[in-house]
């Protein structure tokens, strides 16, 4: 690795950009997804920030099993960030399409339409769970390629 | 100059989720919104017939993951009413709790995101912050911090012991004294109440016009709320006041959702502290369910719930129809939206608390003689005649797109 890759790679784990986008969820993924941002969770302190457009994202957060409708705009979105780009899905619905699975609208996972580094599974996942996911994420980026990250998803309290 | 039209959506850091307002300005000013629809639609209502009613139930939980246990129970009141299954006393009072906690995590969301929208970020951090409180008195109770999966057909899924009781309790001062410093910020913070007044106007007679519903119609003096006028659940015997606003903009909605809060946590301790004894469900789980059809009605956080039911004496259901409270509000909407600026389309939107995971889930096709598909204007006549025999008079909704 020459000195200006592994700077390049240094300042990426540092603050990685997060886009958020919802490719048909049911809004309890999102909320999850902003619960990690806000105080008690604070994704923040990884130098996480959350951004409005994709062209400044090096993180695309999707959840939802994707809709038909919203096929295409995964699609463009996706290839409007800049490269290299990584996708995390959060929710059983973006993994696999859990409970939508086998609906005529849906396409039953991000990993149909674009290629996903990180899954976070959960109905919704709990707010560590998404952190794990996003932390293990960074952690692959200083490291050789290897297979897809899967999360275990964390028990909720008794 | 020409008019401009803008896409706000799919993809928009205003919108949490996908969906697509076109704005047509005139400089700043707003002339038209063409609203799209149907990003987020997955075929709920479909899924629901090829499932067993259990299983709907958890289909339908998910229609949107923040009133998840509005949509759930205002299902199964519905079959309940359908089939004829009577209801423990213990299990509506469980579930009316459930659907108050869930009031206080939703308004709060609610009061972040909209601070979120003026760029007054402080303010969504801090309910963020308290919010974590009620999620954690949820995840107490049902094991999960956001789809709580506390009903079952007949009954609930899960009792409140004494230990939760005191754990609320606990929490129940906390939550006052923040949310009386959200009203003091909402009352004195002069930026706050000059960003927000006066934007999204939608007076008393446009709010019954276009039949908004929820805090939207309450913010605009509308006196309307479905646990009052049609009592379900354990609100019969509960004791509250409906809170209105006559501001009639976005500051009222704000007021009304706030106050709300207050009373939320009146009717809390009420419900732990009259919880009445007894099973909280059926010996058995029921799973067929009598023919009959069912029309129930719910107050959720957003707004007038409504889940039209029809069973056919299987375990299954025949059809299942949802109206969720922000496909209500959409028309509102537009009027909001219009003659007002392009800066205020976020805060205007996030004002009615939309859902469009809510909104998304069925289209109908109307069918009748001879003619299998309608087109617009054929939909668009028919609906005015409709009305026009009801004695409200629509030819002044524009129709989208013209």
């Amino acid at each position: 690795m020459s000195v200006l890759s592994r700077v390049m790679t240094w300042a990426r784990v540092k603050s990685p950009w997060i886009i958020h986008f919802n490719t048909g969820a049911c809004n309890a993924c999102d909320i999850e997804i902003v619960a990690a941002l806000t105080p008690r969770f604070d994704l923040e302190r990884f130098g996480i920030l959350l951004k409005g457009t994709p062209r400044h994202a090096d993180v695309m957060v999707c959840s939802g099993s994707v809709s038909r409708q919203i096929e295409d705009r995964l699609r463009r979105i996706y290839e409007q960030m800049p490269e290299p780009k990584f996708v995390v899905a959060v929710g059983a619905c973006a993994c696999s399409g859990g409970v939508f699975q086998g609906c005529y609208n849906v396409r039953s996972g991000i990993d149909k339409v674009i290629p996903v580094s990180a899954y976070v599974p959960g109905c919704p996942p709990r707010p560590e769970a998404i952190i794990d996911g996003v932390v293990k994420l960074l952690g692959t980026l200083q490291a050789p390629p290897k297979p897809p990250i899967r999360t275990v998803g964390i028990a909720p309290q008794p | 100059m020409a008019n401009v039209t803008i896409p706000v959506g799919p993809q928009h850091p205003a919108l949490k989720e996908p969906e697509c307002f076109k704005v047509t300005l005139d400089g700043e000013k707003i002339v038209g919104v063409e609203i799209r629809l149907g990003y987020n639609h997955r075929g709920i209502e479909k899924a629901c017939e090829e499932r067993t009613i259990v299983q709907s139930q958890y289909i339908l939980e998910r229609v949107c993951g923040i009133c998840s246990h509005s949509h759930s129970t205002c299902f199964l009141m519905a079959v309940e009413e359908a089939g004829k299954i009577e209801v423990p006393r213990r299990a509506l009072w469980i579930r009316t709790l459930i659907g108050e906690l869930e009031r206080i995590h939703s308004h709060l969301l609610w009061l972040g995101v909209a601070g979120h929208e003026l760029g007054f970020d402080t303010l969504l951090m801090y309910t963020w912050r308290d919010r974590e409180l009620v999620m954690d008195l949820l995840a107490l109770i049902s094991g999960n911090r956001v789809n709580y999966n506390m009903n079952v057909l007949g009954g609930a899924r899960r009792d409140i012991t004494d230990a939760h009781r005191a754990e609320i309790r606990k929490a129940l001062p906390v939550f006052r004294e923040r949310t009386a410093y959200y009203a003091r910020v909402a009352q004195e913070e002069s930026t706050l109440i000059a960003r927000l007044s006066g934007v999204g106007r939608l007076t008393k007679e446009e709010a019954i016009f276009y039949n908004a519903n929820g805090p939207t119609a309450r913010g605009s003096g509308v006196d309307r709320d479905t646990r009052r006028d049609d009592p379900y659940l354990a609100f019969p015997e509960l004791e509250f006041e409906v809170v209105l606003d006559d501001h009639s903009d976005v500051y009222g909605r704000t007021l009304v959702r706030i106050g709300e809060l207050m009373q939320t946590y009146d009717l809390i301790e009420q419900i732990i502290d009259g919880l009445p004894e007894g099973p909280i469900g059926p010996a058995r789980a029921i799973r067929r369910v009598a023919a009959g059809e069912a029309v129930s009605r719910y107050e959720a956080p957003r707004g007038e719930d409504i889940h039209y039911v029809c069973t056919n004496g299987t375990d299954k259901v025949e059809r299942v129809k949802v109206r969720a409270p922000t496909l209500g509000n959409l028309p509102a909407v537009v009027r909001m939206l219009e003659g007002g600026f392009l800066a205020d389309v976020p805060i205007v939107v996030a004002a009615i608390d939309p859902c469009f995971s809510c909104t998304d889930r069925g289209i109908r096709v109307a069918r009748s003689q001879g003619q299998d598909v309608w087109d617009a204007d054929a939909l668009r006549a028919y609906a005015i005649e409709f009305y026009r025999k009801r004695g409200l008079d629509l030819t002044r909704v524009k129709a989208p797109g013209r």
